[in-house]
């Protein structure tokens, strides 16, 4: 591997910390859920950069278990999004406080 | 050497115009741009597999699922657009602690060398090379069996989900759940043409 691991595993750390900025600062829900996959995203590099660095595959199959993990979640998610703003049209996640104690 | 870095600021301007982004459907194109160069990222750490699956699971599948439901969400009353930031007040001082924090941890990443094992030279291409289908699917189908069984029970709990929670019926006692959405377009009646 041309480039060292390291410089992977600090593009993992800045994309994870962009998705958290995302997740946070963010009220409309899919925009979330997207902030969401870009945290998976960056997970997933730095298991594949760890599993290259140490050839070692189990790294990969990690990474694929996250990959379906998220697919699952997005459609979860997506779903939920959809029925309640077919209940209540909504922009803003804090709009949504209809299980508030 | 050069490829990565190229890649490296491509990710991170599109991770960035995708969480900016004003509308869903401009975060959607932000975040397909930052998969296609992870899949790169992939190729180039031998994951020829993962690069694959990467282009058809999340660029193709999920991807579409989002463009889908932000169609179907912005076919309504108002445009689905974003409002101001959720705490102005406390954002200063939260970007300053996630700035120090990022650059902590960025910095102890790139100061930790990693020990690299070296890979049999001219293996790539092989089919049982490092990382190719082969030795993926080797892994997955001894080794790892019991995560890959695990990945297709929560895809079937995933798809159940998805029919119980968005589903026009309810499964248990078979009522119509759906109703007319407050505030929604009447669907346009075209009106017979008058003779004059």
């Amino acid at each position: 591997m041309s480039v060292a691991p390291e410089n992977y595993i600090a593009l993992s750390a800045v994309l994870f910390f962009i998705g958290v900025v995302g997740v946070i600062s963010r009220r409309n829900p899919l925009i979330m859920l997207m902030a969401v996959e870009l945290l998976f995203n960056s997970a997933n590099l730095a298991l594949v950069a760890y599993a290259r660095a140490w050839a070692n595959n189990a790294g990969h199959i990690f990474a694929f278990l996250v990959i379906t993990v998220a697919a699952a979640e997005a459609a979860i998610a997506l779903a939920i999004v959809a029925v309640t703003f077919r209940r209540t049209p909504f922009v803003d996640v804090d709009e949504v406080s209809a299980l508030k104690g | 050497m050069i490829a990565f870095w190229i890649l490296a600021l491509l990710m991170i301007a599109s991770a960035v115009f995708t969480v900016t982004a004003k509308k869903p459907v401009y975060s959607v194109v932000g975040l397909l741009a930052n998969f296609v160069c992870l899949a790169a990222l992939y190729l180039e750490l031998q994951a020829e597999f993962l690069a694959v699956i990467q282009i058809v699971v999340y660029s193709g599948a999920i991807l579409i699922l989002f463009v889908f439901v932000i169609a179907l969400l912005s076919s309504g009353v108002r445009p689905f657009d974003v409002g101001p930031n959720r705490a102005p007040h406390i954002l200063y001082p939260a970007i300053v602690i996630a700035v120090l924090a990022l650059a902590g941890m960025t910095v102890s990443a790139l100061r930790t060398p990693v020990a690299v094992v070296q890979l049999p030279v001219g293996q790539t291409g092989d089919a049982n090379a490092f990382g190719s289908v082969g030795n993926f699917g080797t892994a997955l189908f001894t080794t790892n069996l019991l995560p890959f069984e695990v990945t297709a029970f929560i895809l079937m709990v995933a798809v159940i989900g998805v029919v119980l929670i968005a589903g026009d019926e309810d499964p248990t006692t078979g009522v119509v759940r759906r109703r007319k959405r407050p505030g929604a377009r009447e669907p346009i009646v075209k009106s017979e043409p008058t003779i004059r």
